[in-house]
């Protein structure tokens, strides 16, 4: 017998699968990490969980502990007296790598020695799935990504009839599987489910802007539960599926609707998953729009009212893509404020990395939420905007926890809501928003 | 053979082989590892991959301005402890000898009085340093016995260095034998554990400054 049993679950701990798991990932730099740690504790300061509990189990260097002591075990000649990871080290760390670590890297931030803990935990988390562990609601969101093509249920069919439902709704253009075109839209089942009006929003503007863009039922998912749940082979389908789609349209590029990890998965990790190039551009809708809006095809009315900006971690400081957001918003919202911190070292929303997913992670990442309340208030905004509809449902989630006032919305749909639509197409063959007879097509 | 015929012959000596052996066998453990390779296209502004790791480099030796409150002392405690130690071991007149006796090359010496005054300010932030170690929530949990060891490898030899040169309790053959002997010790320890940072800096820093700069993101 390789292991002991999961109280939680009644199944088997396999420690042997975990530390195999984590033996096949002793990359240099992941071990150079692991070795390269001086126990300073700084992270602690960077981290929102440790943050808002005091608990210093929630420091992220903490958190790679597992890790270390299964490397140190087998590597001579520290194997001689190094101790064997044990089914309690795994029972313990692991709400400590899925409840309370959102993989936004902002600790990497403070390191004095850069070591980026995130992409340590991403690989624990596969070790901790191997050997039976990790949160069932985490990995049901992944087992329904492989089985039904979305995490939350939303098969090709149920897309096709939200689809109609919407364009007959919003009386928009919603293109579904056109055989040819140059965008590939992939969707995240949030919006699909929860904030609708985004999918709305997008297709309003790509119609506006005379994009030759589609949805495909082929691969429409964005969001990539296996990715954060540690699913490798799940998180690997879920890139295929989008590629097939691409390519089988014949997509120069592909955009990621509101959704930070989504973009992570794609657009950083896509290409090593499924292991060649990819063979299209990835843009964050807020980059594509970025695009629009350098070519001249998005022209806005004026956004009065006081707005601040989340930035997303997966889009913004393990994206790279602070700064289109607030090109996008730069010359339109005339009275933006920005919060404090912001950018490459923004707060996390608590509910990035599939936490969100968690439903026992719930009572601490309300807990996170009083650090934006706290930087939102602070700036006398009124409202908060993101580019990430997984940051706006916790962020939303929490506001109703603590009753909280102040205002959230999506970039896209407040762009959207401010298209000049008087008549003169702002790019080649496009109707104005919103113009046409309700169409899926 | 004396204590300090001792210290300075066979033990220093056995002592170095292993330091220069043991950093080149953990380097090297490292880097015959496998590397990962990158597929994705990095965005149109990054920079080139050795500016992007320069840049983290350099970046990560001072805190950002939203975490300086929280890790003013302790970095400036870390700033004290390591300037203050290369101050000794590179300014010395007789450590300027020893070095030159084993490389070569030689540099001038700093005044002994300067030299005292760095040795007690390493020790005093070495002193603060396991304070906070011992008392800090965080860092109690997350401290190791290579912690612990290897603040005890860094510490004796500047105690040592510093009792010897003033001559005190003991003969200075003596005191100065048991100072090279605690050298010997931290040269015997340096590779085993976290004292290595000073060479895995160069590659942490720098890994991290190429994976996030090639996504366009100032880390």
């Amino acid at each position: 017998m390789n292991g002991t049993t999961n109280a939680a679950t009644g199944g088997t701990i396999d420690v042997k699968a975990a530390v195999r798991t984590f033996l096949a990932h002793t990359e240099e730099h992941l071990v150079s990490y692991l070795e390269g740690c001086v126990h300073c504790g700084a992270c602690a300061e960077a981290c929102h969980f440790h943050q808002v509990s005091g608990d210093p189990r929630h420091t992220p260097a903490y958190k790679l502990f597992p890790l270390a002591k299964a490397i140190r075990a087998q590597k001579f000649p520290l194997s001689l007296i190094a101790p064997r990871l044990t089914a309690e080290d795994l029972r313990e760390w692991e709400e400590l790598l899925f409840d309370t670590c959102t993989l936004c890297g902002r600790c990497t931030t403070i390191c004095p020695m850069g070591i980026d803990i995130a992409s340590i935990v991403g690989i624990a988390r596969q070790a901790f799935v191997k050997a039976g562990l990790g949160p069932a609601d985490l990995l049901a969101a992944a087992d329904n990504s492989r089985d039904l093509g979305s995490p939350l249920g939303v098969t090709a069919e149920k897309l096709r009839e939200r689809i109609e439902w919407l364009a007959d709704e919003y009386e928009v253009d919603i293109h579904l599987d056109k055989p040819q075109a140059d965008v590939l839209l992939t969707v995240s089942s949030i919006e699909m489910m929860k904030y609708p009006t985004s999918l709305v929003a997008i297709a309003r503007i790509l119609n506006y802007a005379g994009t030759d863009w589609t949805l495909s039922s082929k691969g429409y998912e964005a969001t990539n539960f296996g990715y954060l749940a540690g699913k490798t082979d799940v998180a690997r389908l879920m890139i295929a599926r989008i590629v097939a789609a691409a390519e089988a349209v014949g997509a120069k590029t592909v955009i990621i609707p509101e959704c930070g990890h989504a973009y992570g998965a794609l657009r950083w990790s896509g290409a090593n998953l499924i292991g060649r190039p990819l063979p299209f551009a990835v843009l964050h809708i807020s980059e594509y729009l970025a695009e629009l809006k350098r070519k001249g095809k998005l022209r806005l009315k004026p956004f009065d009212e006081p707005v601040t900006y989340h930035d997303p971690c997966q889009i913004s400081r393990r994206g790279g893509a602070s700064g289109e957001a607030r090109f996008l918003l730069e010359d339109f919202a005339k009275d933006f404020r920005e919060m404090t911190p912001s950018g490459d070292v923004n707060w996390c929303c608590g509910g990035g990395g599939g936490v969100q997913a968690i439903g026992r992670a719930a009572a601490l990442r309300h807990k996170v939420f009083k650090i934006k309340m706290d930087q939102v208030e602070k700036t006398g905004a009124k409202m908060m905007l993101s580019s990430c509809s997984n940051c706006r449902l916790t962020l939303d989630e929490s506001r109703l926890h603590w009753k909280w006032e102040g205002g959230l919305g999506s970039l896209v749909e407040v762009i959207a809501d401010h298209l000049i639509e008087d008549g003169a197409p702002a790019g080649r063959d496009a109707p104005a928003a919103g113009s046409t007879a309700p169409r899926a097509s | 053979m004396t204590l300090l015929d001792f210290a300075r012959g066979p033990a220093l000596e056995t002592a170095l082989a292993i330091f220069a052996f043991g950093v080149l066998w953990r380097l090297a453990a490292l880097l015959f590892l496998p590397w990962p390779r990158e597929r994705s296209v990095p965005r149109r502004s990054a920079p080139a991959i050795l500016v992007g790791a320069a840049q983290s480099f350099v970046r990560h030796f001072w805190p950002r301005q939203p975490y300086l409150a929280a890790t003013l002392f302790a970095t400036l405690n870390s700033y004290v402890f390591h300037v203050g130690l290369a101050v000794v071991v590179f300014g010395m007149e007789q450590h300027i000898l020893f070095l030159r006796s084993l490389f070569g090359v030689s540099w001038p010496n700093l005044p002994g009085a300067f030299i005292t005054l760095a040795a007690i300010l390493t020790l005093a932030s070495l002193g603060a340093a396991l304070v906070r170690r011992l008392t800090h929530p965080v860092l109690r949990l997350i401290s190791t016995f290579d912690d612990y060891l290897s603040w005890l490898m860094t510490f004796l030899p500047v105690l040592s260095g510093l009792v010897a040169v003033n001559h005190l309790w003991l003969s200075y053959e003596r005191l100065l034998a048991l100072h090279i002997l605690s050298v010997a010790a931290f040269l015997i320890w340096f590779p085993f554990g976290k004292l290595m940072h000073a060479f895995l800096v160069f590659l942490t820093r720098s890994e991290t400054g190429i994976f996030y700069s090639r996504r366009g993101s100032v880390i």
